[in-house]
Order: structure tokens, then sequence, then C-alpha cells
């Protein structure tokens, strides 16, 4: 089933159009990547998702219904959650608090601070710390934690391993692909496409806001998703 | 004796200026508005309240919490009606706004009910006075407003710590989009936090209006001790607004005291320029950055 589907999506900053006529599709269960260089729309695309931004003409559909029009708070209690780009964790609230927060929306399901911090051990000690004095894979941590606590049905990720540790890009990743098998289907944004690849089960890749190539990560070759990348 | 007696006089006229700036504060700290209106909501409740007893025979108590629950709704009505629209990229809209409703409360006040000095009549209760010796004494009814203004800084810090709306207004405080992601409408957030904050100031202009008297145009000076609080006790902390308006009525108690009562207000104002000289940020600023 389609879990979410875009139709033809147009997004527009001002005069400036970001996307045009973007179309795929997101299966239940899938761990759906798109890759692309900065600038490519990808973040637009994933804030149209999430209800922060709002396409000139198009359609969203989430599980078979249209969400354009609905508000970014709206859309958490349907169960879509965007970890953004940079984490945006709150800096003034604890790492405990900052996940309560996360689950303001009272969404019913597995997620609470315990299974985070089993997910995330490296999250445990600090509980009780201001998230403003945690490190930049600790707040990555929290930021998809807190995301999780919303137990959403569709989970955005927006560039989660830029500027992180390989060590801790890896966790992330450990992290990410038990996801879909406890009845989540993500998509996930990148433009680091060597670690994305080997864990995403469908791909699209973005150039100048339309995308430029689609498939299984399998039957790309490496040529294919270079040209796709860069344009050439 | 005389000066213990004034030190104490002004600890407890503290309160009162405390309880103006707790709501100044709190929307400056969810929302960044200066509520230049502030002061005159306040005034605007003792005379709702006056207007409720002189027209409709209720008693002051009825009288005041009634204007009191009115003062919430009107909060909330006025930030999702009218202040939520002025929030965005230009910071000065909110202030232009809110200085446009200052003048149209006292002018609205003015016409209402003249400009003479009104006082609400709460019987013996302002009059009495627990006798420590002979020379010192202290007002039950200052005390009490004292008491209030701890009961709702204590309630306050409750709410902001431990419930889920109150981590709602600091997330938002912290990062609004951020908020808005986890599922929380700060439209919602910011009408909850000015309906907070007005029927705060209600308590305050009502108790003021008990304690002395009150005419349209006072507005304007609540605002100022209200401001002189907030930056004195730092901003973003409840107890430093406590602390910095006890620091203000004590300085006008003495002052009064030292140089007679019409240079109360100057030495008040004299401390505040002093603490911004010294201490810009106050004396328990709580800021964090990510």
């Amino acid at each position: 089933m389609s879990m979410l589907r875009l139709q033809d999506v147009n997004v527009f900053y001002g005069d400036f159009q970001a996307l045009f006529d973007i179309s795929f599709d997101v299966n239940e269960g899938d761990l759906f990547a798109v890759i692309g260089a900065n600038g490519a729309g990808k973040s637009t695309m994933l804030r149209t998702i999430a209800g922060a931004m709002q396409p000139k003409s198009g359609k969203v559909l989430f599980e078979g219904e249209e969400i354009n029009g609905i508000s970014a708070h709206k859309r958490v209690d349907m169960g879509i959650s965007l970890v953004p780009e940079g984490r945006r964790v709150f800096p003034s609230l604890t790492v405990r608090e900052n996940l309560q927060v996360g689950a303001f929306s009272r969404r019913k399901g597995d997620w609470n601070v315990d299974t985070v911090v089993d997910l995330f051990p490296l999250l445990k000690p600090l509980l009780k710390r201001q998230a403003a004095s945690l490190s930049g894979g600790e707040q990555q941590a929290l930021a998809i934690g807190r995301a999780l606590m919303a137990n959403p049905r569709l989970l955005l990720l927006d560039e989660v391993s830029l500027g992180l540790a390989p060590v801790v890009i890896k966790a992330i990743y450990e992290a990410m692909v038990t996801l879909p098998d406890r009845g989540m289907t993500v998509l996930v944004v990148e433009q680091d496409v060597q670690h994305v690849l080997t864990v995403a089960g469908h791909v699209a890749c973005f150039l100048e806001g339309r995308i430029s190539l689609e498939g299984e990560p399998s039957e790309l070759s490496p040529d294919a998703i270079t040209r796709a990348y860069f344009g050439m | 004796m005389d000066w213990v007696n004034v030190t104490i006089q002004g600890i407890l006229l503290g309160g009162l200026y405390a309880l103006f700036a707790v709501g100044l504060s709190l929307v400056f700290g969810v929302m960044r508005i200066v509520n230049l209106a502030h002061g005159d909501l306040g005034i605007l409740a003792a005379f709702i309240a006056l207007f409720f007893v002189q027209w409709l025979g209720l008693g002051v108590l009825w009288s005041s919490l009634l204007s009191i629950v009115l003062m919430i709704g009107i909060g909330y009505v006025l930030q999702r009606g009218l202040l939520n629209f002025t929030l965005g990229t230009d910071d000065t809209r909110p202030i232009l706004v809110t200085f446009g409703l200052s003048v149209i409360i006292q002018n609205a006040l003015l016409m209402g009910f003249s400009a003479d000095t009104q006082g609400l009549k709460a019987g013996g209760i302002t009059a009495e006075s627990i006798e420590i010796t002979d020379r010192l004494a202290i007002g039950w009814y200052p005390l009490m407003i004292f008491i209030a203004a701890i009961i709702i800084i204590v309630a306050l810090q409750l709410f902001l710590a431990n419930t889920r709306m109150g981590r709602a207004f600091r997330a938002t405080s912290d990062d609004r989009d951020a908020a808005e992601l986890m599922g929380i409408n700060n439209r919602h957030i910011y009408s909850l936090a000015m309906a907070i904050a007005l029927g705060v100031v209600a308590i305050a202009g009502i108790l003021m209006g008990i304690r002395t008297t009150f005419d349209p145009t006072q507005g304007q000076f609540n605002l100022i001790f209200a401001f002189e609080a907030v930056i004195m006790g730092g901003m973003g902390s409840l107890w430093g607004t406590l602390a910095g308006g006890m620091l203000l009525g004590v300085s006008q108690t003495l002052g009064a005291q030292a140089f007679g009562s019409e240079w109360a207000l100057f030495t008040g104002h004299i401390v505040f320029l002093a603490v911004l000289a010294f201490r810009p940020q106050g004396f328990f600023a709580k800021t964090v950055t990510a």
C-alpha cells in the first residue's frame, strides 16, 4: 500500500521554484532514500510533506488522503514526524524533557523514554542534562528519539549524518534500519550517498528540483547515480 | 525602628510590583513580545471590577473574580485574534500594536469613567495590621498581596517545570518551528500565555485598586515599575522578578523616608539605572543558547 504519494508537486520560495512536478510513491514499511546535492530541493520536499511549506500545485497524499493545507502540528497528530535539518533540539530543556515534548501529540504506540533509550543507549546517562550541552551526535540521537516519541507512521529524516563522526553515523544508521520492522515507514534525505545506499530499499535522486533517477539501489550502477547526482 | 518598618513596607510593596511584572515576563519569555499595554490592562481589570460593583451591585470579591475570569478570556482572544498576526519578521509591529492598544484602553476608560481617581473598597481588611512592637506593625493587606505574589510565582514555576503544557511553553520559547513539528500549535500556546499573563495582571490591578486608588492613566506607571522589576531580576526568572520588585519597592520607600515622599519614584528609578549600569543582565538571568 502507498503510505505517501506526491503527485506533480510544485513548490516555490516567492518567485523561485524549488520543486518541479515531483511525483513518487513511498510504500508502507519502506526505507526510502532521497539523495542529491546541496540545493537540489530535498529539504524543501521534506518540509512540504511535514506541512511546514505548502505546494503551489500538486497533491500530497498520506495513507490515500490528500493532506494539502493541513498545518504541520496537525500532521504530527496524523502520524507524520520530521527530524529537521540541524537537529533543532530544545536547548534549555533537559534530554528527558525534549523527549517528553516529542510525545506532546499523545499518539498511542510503543515509543516512550525507555524504548528510545534502548534504541540509543548513549542517551541513558544524559537524561538529566540540558540539551544545549550535548555533542552533535548526541543531539542527533535525541532529535530522532524525540520524533519517535510521537509514534509516527511516517518518519522523515533530514540530513541525519551531516557533520557527525563516522562512528556516530554508524550507530544512527544501525538504529534506523530497525525502524521499518517496528511498523514505521522511513523517508530519509542525505547528501552523503555512501551510507544510505547500503540500507535503503528504494532511492530517488534529486537534481535542481527534479527527480533525475529512481529505483532500487541494487539495480542502479554507480555511474548512473553519479550522473544523476551531479547532472553530467 | 522606623527604618526597619519602612524597609518591610518596601518589601511588601515589591510583591505588588512583581505581580504586575510576572505576566510581562512570561509573555516576553514565550513569544518575545513586549506588551506595552500590560499596565493598562491591569488597570482595565480594576475598572471592570468597579463596574460590576457600581452597576450590578455585586460585592468586591465576586466582582473581582468575574473581572479576572473576563481578563483571562480577553487575553486569549486578544492574542489569537490580533497579536498573533503581528508576529513574524518585524519586531516593531507588536510594539506598535500594543502601544496603540494602550492608548485606546486609556482613552476608553477616560470616556467611560472620567479622569477621577477611583477605589475598590474591601472593608476593614485594608486597615488591620499585626503589631510586632509598638513602633513596628505589618499591615495584613500588604502581607496578603505579598503572599499572593509568592503563591502565583510558585504555581507558575510548577506549571512550567512539570506539566505537559508547561514544557510546551518552554519548547515554543526555545524554537517555535521545531515545537510546531512536535505537534504544538504555537498560536494556541501564545494565546494561553497571554491569557495567563492577563489573569495575573488583573489580580495585580484589582489588589492595587483595593490598596490605594487608581485612575485611567495609571497603567503606564505600572508598566514602568513592571519593566524595572523584570530587568533588575533578570530575564526569564520569575523569582528574579520578585527580587527585582522587592528591590524597587524598598528603594522607593527608603527614598521617601530619607528625602520625603516626593522622592520615592526618583530613588526607585536611580537604583534601577544603577543596576542597569553595573549588572545589565539582572541578578538572576537565565538564558540558554544552542
